[in-house]
């Protein structure tokens, strides 16, 4: 059962919450407890912008169970406008024609679902950033 | 006074051409264009359904409404194909936009009424000083069966509308509803795919309460088809809106605008809210916009909007429905739209 698991990452899956540390400023996603770069434990909630250009990427030809219907699809590393990387899915693109710089934001997405009867889970995927 | 502060369409990206599926069926291409007024219509990818069509769409109006998602004090979501039987897309809409947990959430259905129905009951709780602000988002992601004439037509798409009591992009003038028990269209639990009742769907549905509900508006509020400087009909072809704004009285420059199904198919609970977000787009301050949805089973409700001089200032501040329709399209061929739609019968 993996409802509890994705109810927890429901924050940063549906709004990009990330942890901003209150003392040094650096910000992780997802949000942690204590910050890594200074030892401070007093974090803030701040929402991601989802856009910033694309760092690296690969090709999923071979899909698990659940992405088969969305394969050949890219997995990128983004490196988003607040300086740090997430990774995520790339679609409403041609996988074999992404270039590393290209610009990318995010919208909602269905990202799996247990079987037929089972959750659907939702959350951020990266498509080009063309302005609509 | 209450109305719009901000609107917000999506529009998936993939179109599949009329042609494309004809030459599955053996259809007559051209009859369907000519009869029907449809070119090509929207398909959602396989990873967008209703509750993904509508966060999209009530992110762009959350843009142009610049308001603080926490004071959205109600979210309504209409649509004929909600993800799940039981379990809300309102509280998944309400939670990605950062608007729970103080929120009124309800989904609505009403077959291509439920987004006006979510309008009409937003509006009248900021009306009742219930709450500064209500989202009401009309989203399908509609099924045709394979080969049926709704095939060419149903389409995927969202439209959602902010509605308060201050800093207004356009002010309600009046609405007006119109329902009978009309058995014109239906899908029953379980069934995977409407049934219809073929031409019954036209003078006795559609017509008699898109007529009940516009004329009963222009009684109520003593005005005349050419009062208005836009009109937006229900659009479940190219053919039904266009009858409709004529036989009433209304003119081409009137309906152009908010005419968005010759390329973009009927997106059921989104058609004629997209209609009206294409409008707001045009509109200029002080210029009259009627509204009226229609709903199989059967029901019309009306609504006539002026625009105000704020909705030059949010307009470009969320892609329009135009550039969503017209610009990056992505044609699949029918293989691909039957993969898409879960057309296809696969081992579990």
């Amino acid at each position: 059962m993996k409802v509890p698991r994705h109810w927890r990452e429901t924050p940063q899956r549906y709004r990009m919450e990330a942890g901003k540390c209150s003392k040094c400023g650096s910000i992780q996603f997802p949000g942690r407890v204590i910050c890594p770069d200074c030892g401070a434990t007093e974090m803030e909630t701040v929402k991601l912008s989802g856009k910033g250009e694309l760092a690296s990427y690969t090709v999923i030809r071979v899909a698990p169970t659940g992405f088969t219907d969305l394969a050949p699809y890219a997995v990128g590393v983004v490196q988003l406008e607040e300086g740090m990387r997430v990774m995520g899915q790339v679609v409403d693109c041609d996988p074999d024609n992404l270039k590393i710089g290209d610009r990318l934001t995010t919208q909602f997405r269905r990202i799996n679902e247990e079987g037929k009867t089972g959750m659907i889970l939702y959350g951020f995927k990266f498509v080009p950033d063309l302005g609509l | 006074m209450v109305g719009i502060v901000g609107y917000g369409t999506h529009i998936p990206r993939s179109r599949i051409k009329v042609e494309e599926i004809a030459k599955v069926w053996g259809a007559d291409a051209a009859a369907f264009k000519k009869g029907l007024n449809l070119n090509e219509k929207s398909v959602p990818a396989p990873d967008e359904d209703c509750a993904t069509l509508s966060v999209n769409a009530a992110r762009n109006a959350v843009k142009r409404a610049g308001i603080d998602p926490q004071d959205i004090g109600a979210v309504y979501v209409g649509s004929e194909s909600h993800p799940y039987a039981v379990k809300p897309t309102g509280t998944i809409v309400s939670e990605a936009l950062g608007a729970c947990p103080y929120v009124h959430t309800a989904d609505l259905e009403f077959a291509c009424k439920a987004g006006t129905e979510g309008m009409y009951i937003a509006l009248n709780l900021v009306k009742a000083g219930e709450m500064p602000y209500a989202l009401a988002i009309g989203a399908d992601t509609s099924q045709g069966a394979p080969g049926d004439a709704l095939e060419y037509s149903a389409a995927a798409g969202a439209a959602a509308f902010i509605v308060g009591a201050e800093d207004l992009a356009a002010e309600l003038v009046d609405t007006h509803c119109y329902m009978t028990d009309t058995p014109d269209f239906w899908r029953r639990e379980h069934a995977h795919y409407p049934q219809h009742g073929g031409r019954f769907t036209g003078q006795p549905a559609y017509e008699k309460h898109v007529f009940g509900a516009t004329n009963a508006i222009l009684e109520k509020t003593n005005m005349k088809p050419e009062d208005f400087d836009y009109c937006i009909f229900h659009q479940p072809n190219g053919k039904f809106p266009v009858n409709a704004a004529k036989k009433l009285g209304f003119t081409e420059a009137q309906y152009k605008y908010g005419l968005l199904s010759p390329t973009l198919g009927n997106t059921y609970s989104g058609s004629s809210p997209m209609g009206l977000a294409a409008t707001l787009d045009e509109a200029k301050p002080g210029e009259l916009i009627l509204l009226v949805s229609y709903g199989s089973g059967s029901g019309s409700d009306a609504f006539i909007f002026r625009a105000t001089e704020r909705l030059l200032e949010i307009r470009d501040k969320a892609p329009r429905v135009r550039k969503q329709l017209d610009e990056h399209k992505i044609y699949i061929e029918y293989g691909a739209y039957a993969k898409f739609r879960r057309k296809i019968l696969k081992a579990d």
